[in-house]
């Protein structure tokens, strides 16, 4: 398409041209700050005040001590787990519920439909929440409290569910013609039709999981068992955050001996660095269905 | 098999389906077996952790002792409601709280769709892409590392802090000055959420109808007048959807960065309702207290979803339910 351009629409678009470049700057230069001091020499990157833009005396340093880290790895390890288990637990259930409240000819579909989306409205909260969970449910300091509690999300569902419902009503109809049973057309027929919208909520719930400390840090008590974030939080807020309130302790501490003041900051860099990674590693693979995904959310909404 | 499935389509459109009767209900069951089927995890996964927390809420108008649990502890009635409501900090936090959410819904959320639409200005198709991919990234950032960079620029020695040394002179730690809170925790979010909260519109105003803008240039509307009456008009829906949405969390801001970053020193601006609730419940094992801090808030969230979905079903004929 063509558009009109006059001497004002110029000097906009030149604006706007600057406008997102400096929005493009402002979303990097603190990532590149990161990752420049997590590879520079300690002393200096502790002199710096101020924006870090280059790397100065390239050294792994900082990412040795990283990986020396038990709470670390076992950190990585333990995300690891609970992302896997709860991603796959929660995408088949999500999956199921989304086509079940995708047919209209069930006459409970809306009722359970409505079940679902009042808990978007309206929840118990913080604390009735932990009471049910670690009481009730006994889950308090169990590996599956990362995992069943919070592997479903009625936002992901109704996202699977809108895309489904835009699945023609006559290719479901023919392979139930043919005897096939819902089963069979959800896995072979449905979700193969589908793939943009199932890789974006796959993304969704891993990032989802991948960054979650919280349920964490109120559930496990046990080193053993913390997730990559919770192990972060201590390295990151608690060391530095002059409050009393979080209360964590700083048993990692002693993993660093000798080099812990000098190397304390540029351990915290590369520790961001080495946490973030596989989220912007796996991001780019999903990107390209990922609008895509999103689209047909948003359209049929 | 087969023709009760086919069968089923045609009861689909049959209004008389609506009716529950108990053969009919019988009928569906037996029918439909497969589909309950598949929806029953997410029924269980919802009673369990969504429904019975909800019950949970009891726990609000009792002298809560975990010993004792929810069938087991003495009722006080409303004693924990009146007991918030005369809290010393009772105006503090829905200040605060409100605070926060005023200035996301009056800055964050009109900043989120004229960027969206700025966007759509672009016309460099690599340039669009590339803006659109960088500006999502901080969006998949951990709260955790975005605080800890928080933290870091912050410092007396941080990038934020020289950056507003120049205007004050003053190198003081930002994380220790209240009147600072707002603007970091406003500005942080806006960082972190703008391209990827720009996606629905971005999204929505691919889905306007070409031939509008065609018809608004032989009816001689520029840019300006085209983004007015073709545009906006065009993704208005999808605005008052989030619109909606928006208004129905007011009363819940996001604790997750509050806790990770406030402090005794900025608790004046920073301390809302729910870090108060973690607070005295989860660190003072209030738990009574705060569960009925919770409560009230649950509900004001609840009623103003409520009413902004009834206002804007009356003004613009758009609504969630």
């Amino acid at each position: 398409m063509k558009y009109y351009r006059s001497i004002p629409r110029t000097i906009f678009e030149i604006f706007n041209t600057i406008l997102f470049v400096g929005v493009i700057l402002i979303c990097i230069l603190p990532v590149w700050h990161v990752v420049c001091a997590s590879f520079s020499d300690a002393a200096w990157v502790l002199s710096q005040s101020g924006l870090i833009w280059r790397i100065k005396d390239f050294t792994l340093k900082g990412y040795e001590l990283v990986f020396q880290n038990k709470d670390i790895m076992t950190g990585y390890l333990n995300t690891f787990i609970y992302v896997v288990a709860a991603t796959s637990i929660g995408m088949l259930f999500t999956v199921m519920a989304a086509y079940a409240l995708s047919r209209r000819d069930a006459i409970w579909g809306n009722t359970i439909m409505f079940f679902i989306t009042f808990t978007m409205m309206f929840n118990g909260g913080m604390i009735a929440y932990y009471i049910i969970v670690t009481k009730v449910l006994n889950m308090f300091d169990s590996r599956w409290v990362m995992i069943l509690p919070v592997c479903l999300s009625a936002y992901n569902m109704i996202i699977v569910r809108t895309a489904m419902m835009g699945i023609p009503e006559s290719l479901i109809e023919s392979a139930q013609l043919d005897g096939a049973g819902h089963f069979k057309i959800l896995f072979s027929i449905v979700l193969p039709l589908m793939k943009a919208t199932l890789a974006t909520v796959i993304l969704y719930y891993v990032v989802a999981h991948w960054n979650s400390w919280f349920q964490a840090s109120i559930f496990l008590r046990d080193r053993t068992k913390f997730p990559l974030q919770l192990i972060l939080k201590e390295i990151l807020v608690t060391g530095d955050v002059t409050s009393t309130i979080n209360g964590g302790s700083n048993a990692n501490a002693s993993d660093y001996s000798g080099d812990l003041i000098l190397f304390k900051q540029t351990v915290k860099y590369c520790t961001i660095v080495v946490s973030t990674l596989p989220i912007f590693i796996f991001y780019p693979f999903i990107q390209k269905y990922f609008e895509k995904g999103v689209l047909i959310g948003a359209l049929k909404e | 098999m087969k023709v009760h499935s086919s069968k089923g389509a045609a009861q689909a459109v049959d209004p008389s389906a609506k009716k529950f009767t108990i053969p009919k209900i019988k009928r569906d069951f037996k029918r439909n077996k497969e589909i309950y089927l598949m929806a029953l995890p997410a029924i269980i996964f919802f009673f369990l952790f969504a429904y019975m927390p909800m019950g949970g809420l009891i726990m609000a108008f009792q002298d809560f002792k975990p010993k004792l649990g929810i069938i087991g502890s003495p009722f006080v009635g409303l004693e924990h409601f009146r007991a918030f409501f005369n809290d010393p900090f009772f105006t503090r936090l829905l200040r605060n709280t409100l605070a926060i959410s005023m200035w996301e819904l009056l800055v964050s959320f009109p900043l989120t769709i004229i960027f969206a639409l700025l966007l759509n200005e672009i016309r460099s198709k690599l340039f669009k892409r590339t803006v659109q991919t960088i500006s999502y990234m901080p969006y998949f950032i951990s709260m955790v590392v975005v605080a800890g960079m928080i933290i870091d620029f912050c410092k007396s020695k941080g990038v934020l802090t020289q950056i507003m040394a120049t205007f004050t002179g003053s190198t003081q730690n930002i994380l220790s000055i209240p009147e600072y809170w707002r603007p970091l925790y406003i500005g942080s979010g806006i960082w972190q959420g703008i391209g990827f909260g720009s996606i629905i519109y971005v999204a929505a105003l691919s889905g306007i109808n070409q031939q509008l803008y065609e018809a608004a240039v032989i009816d001689g509307a520029g840019r300006w007048k085209q983004t007015l009456y073709v545009t906006l008009p065009g993704i208005s829906t999808t605005i008052m959807i989030m619109l909606i949405l928006k208004i129905g969390t007011i009363m819940s801001v996001g604790y997750e960065k509050t806790i990770l970053l406030y402090n005794p020193q900025i608790y004046e601006t920073a301390d809302i309702i729910s870090s108060y609730v973690y607070r005295k419940g989860l660190l003072e094992f209030n738990y009574g207290y705060s569960s009925a801090v919770s409560f009230f808030n649950s509900v004001i969230n609840f009623v103003l979803l409520l009413m902004a979905n009834k206002l804007s079903k009356k003004v613009t004929d758009t609504s969630l339910f």
